[in-house]
């Protein structure tokens, strides 16, 4: 019998073992389950980052024909929902001081007439700009909304103002997002937070769980070698990453509905590398940890700066160098490129080789630490 | 192999934890098919010792083999073919009776797998336990669980490390059949105890103390080496003697056996100087037994500690 395949056979032990406990252990299991679940609804739905229906207040003392037709087009756009109408400006003023309204829209008075006579009248958006992210795509359509209404009822009489090329100035503070995160992006990046949060968690825990009970000594008494320990180890848990990605990429196919326009083999390729490299820094956490306390510290440490720094939570151009170098390091940051390419962009393996490259190299570079560090013995 | 014949043979190791010396120069010569008892209170560094045996721990000095293999590189070796049941329980509580033995087949890559579990569980008496979790097991049962864990492979060495710790004295003796029945197979052990009747059941004992070998052989060679002398007293009021006579020089340890009282010392003459003064009661001289020598080894190794683990 050769070796390898004796290897092969004590690996298949530990698998089994592995396997057995993590079955039993329901709640940790459930858990792995729960997170992405949890997560996909606190991010794709909850954390909105293109909300609707903002409370907003109109100051005007018109009601023509024409003011009306902006308000309802305003409404009916599903951005703003207009919760007062009001003639006074500091009781407009007052209103989005606190915090009751997101907008206020002012209407000076001899809007009509001016517009009729072509003098390209001034609407105002105000906006509450405490958070200014949540409000930038209401403000960036409004511009669109009124003209829209406006070329729709300038017809008949008034339809000598149409081809003018704005027949009314609308000032707003236009904030833009040039990343534009809808859920489109949140949801595939997702699958790349649940994956590093759960998978290098549970593998932190491999061996310090051991060292705690006691039966750390058991298995070093006995013939197996450090990577058979890790292979088996890691081993279930590849498949329990298979099935949160499982659960991710079908949220967001029937839930979010995010398009999917590249290969989805070349996906999961990319998603079996990205899996190993979280287990296989887990694993070396928990070599280094001496306790089960302190390899969930060490887990937190290294989510924190993935989830901050590989352009999840912030476009990756928009933050400062240093934060770059950190952030190219980390296997997140490469996965996230790959699955928005492939899902959103359809990038082929060719676009992609480098993100996956540079995942592939992590995770041997966190194997090759892990043996390094592996204790043999109870020293 | 320098001495093919020695189940263990180890030279001068040495362990240090931080600035404390746990283990302090121990050789051991130990034969093949041979029980072997390993005394010594608690922190003596009985532990520590048969940790380095089968390369679990690192000495810091000495060196040695282990069923011919040097411990300090081919731990990968000894591993194979020896069986350490550890001083604490370590197989896993939440897999269950069978799912150890079958983890441990497994690992081994023992042939015929279920046979082999099944005839384990049989022999065990516990078929019909063999689905609970072996955490659910009372003290005795895990310690016999343990011993066919550590046996199943066939090892040629035995290493067990305090194995009937807390365990009643019914299972203790059972357990102690088991042992010279393996030994029997051919099977060489090393086990360390507290008790001495456990002692008393191997062909030789070794005897740690601070991490120093202090007296080694079978138990009458220990009884005679130490050159102790014992003379017991019996009758009225002898118990309130024990004080004064613990101060009287060439009295080296005093203690109860029931109604009477054993004295002991090295010296002789000095000895029997000393109860000549409490001629109110009656002396007889006994032959020392193994608790007198290991109190009088202990006594003369200083420091007790038998407050640590
Ligand atoms: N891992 C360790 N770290 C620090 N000290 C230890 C360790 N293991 C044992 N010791 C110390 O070494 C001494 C010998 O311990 P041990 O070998 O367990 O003795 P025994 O098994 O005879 O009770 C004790 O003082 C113990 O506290
Ligand atoms: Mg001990």
């Amino acid at each position: 019998m050769s070796a390898w395949s004796e290897s092969m056979v004590r690996v298949g032990a530990i698998f089994t073992k592995e396997l057995i406990q993590m079955r039993r252990d329901r709640m940790t299991f459930a858990m792995m389950l729960l997170i992405p679940v949890i997560q996909l609804v606190l991010f794709g739905y909850a954390i909105n980052t293109d909300p609707r229906s903002l409370p907003t207040a109109v100051v005007t003392e018109e009601q023509t024909p024409i003011v009306r037709t902006l308000l309802t087009a305003l409404k009916t756009s599903g951005y703003y929902e207009l919760v007062s109408i009001i003639s006074d400006p500091r009781e407009s003023a007052a209103l989005l001081a606190r915090g009751e309204v997101a907008f206020v829209i002012q209407i000076p008075s001899g809007f009509t007439e001016r517009l009729i006579r072509g003098e390209r009248p001034q609407i105002l958006i105000e906006a509450d700009a405490s958070d200014p992210a949540a409000a930038s795509n209401a403000i960036a359509r409004a511009e669109t909304i009124l003209m829209r209404a406006l070329r729709h009822d300038l017809k008949g009489s008034l339809a000598y103002l149409a081809p003018a090329q704005d027949p009314i100035e609308v000032v707003v503070h236009a904030r833009y997002n040039p990343e534009a995160n809808t859920q489109y992006n949140i949801v595939p990046g997702l699958l790349g937070v649940i994956l590093t949060m759960t998978l290098v968690m549970i593998t932190g825990l491999a061996m310090t769980r051991e060292a705690e009970r006691g039966t750390m000594e058991n298995l070093l008494a006995m013939p197996a070698q450090p990577f058979e320990v890790m292979i088996g180890k890691i081993a279930p848990y590849v498949a329990v990453g298979g099935i949160q990605t499982l659960i991710v990429l079908l949220a967001a196919h029937e839930l979010f509905n995010v398009p999917f326009a590249g290969s989805l083999l070349l996906l999961l390729a990319g998603v079996v590398v990205f899996i190993i490299a979280n287990l296989a820094v887990g694993f070396t956490f928990s070599t280094i940890a001496k306790s089960q306390m302190q390899a969930m510290q060490m887990t937190f440490f290294f989510f924190l700066p993935s989830l901050l720094l590989s352009g999840f939570m912030f476009p990756f151009r928009g933050m400062p160098g240093w934060a770059q170098v950190i952030g190219e390091v980390l296997p997140l940051t490469h996965f996230l490129r790959l699955i928005r390419g492939v899902m959103l962009k359809g990038a082929g393996f060719g676009d992609m080789r480098q993100a996956i490259l540079a995942i592939t190299l992590f995770a041997v570079a966190a194997g090759i630490l892990a043996m390094v560090r592996y204790r043999r013995t109870l020293d | 192999m320098s001495a093919p014949e020695l189940a263990i043979d180890v030279r001068g190791l040495v362990k240090r934890f931080g600035g404390k010396t746990a283990v302090d120069g121990v050789d051991i010569q130990m034969p093949y098919g041979k029980v072997w008892g390993f005394l010594g209170p608690n922190g003596s560094g009985k532990t520590t010792t048969i940790r380095m045996i089968c390369g679990l721990l690192h000495p810091d000095a000495g060196e040695g083999r282990c069923l011919g293999f040097d411990i300090r590189t081919d731990a990968m070796s000894i591993k194979q073919s020896t069986g350490y049941m550890t001083q604490r329980f370590s197989f896993w509580e939440d897999l269950t009776i069978r799912e150890n033995l079958e983890f441990v087949a497994r690992l081994y890559h023992l042939p015929q797998r279920r046979a082999l579990v099944d005839n384990t569980l049989e022999t065990l008496g516990l078929e019909h336990r063999q689905h609970q979790t072996a955490g659910e097991l009372s003290g005795g049962w895990k310690q016999r669980l343990a011993l066919a864990a550590v046996t199943m492979h066939r090892p040629r060495l035995l290493l067990l490390d305090e194995p009937t710790a807390g365990v009643d004295p019914q299972a203790r003796r059972d357990f102690w059949d088991e042992i010279h029945r393996l030994s029997m197979t051919g099977l060489t052990v090393l086990v360390s105890t507290h008790y001495m009747d456990e002692a008393e059941r191997c062909d030789r004992i070794v005897y740690l103390a601070n991490g120093r070998l202090v007296t080694s052989g079978t138990v009458d060679d220990v009884i005679d080496a130490s050159g102790l002398v014992t003379f017991r007293a019996s009758g009225e009021g002898v118990r309130e003697l024990m004080e004064d006579l613990r101060a009287e020089p060439g009295v080296e340890h005093a203690a109860y056996f029931g109604a009477a009282l054993h004295v002991s010392g090295a010296d002789r003459a000095a000895l029997m100087r000393a109860i000549e003064k409490y001629s109110n009661v009656s002396w007889e001289e006994v032959q020392s037994d193994l608790e007198d020598v290991f109190i009088e080894l202990m006594t003369r190794a200083g420091a007790d500690e038998r407050l640590h683990g």
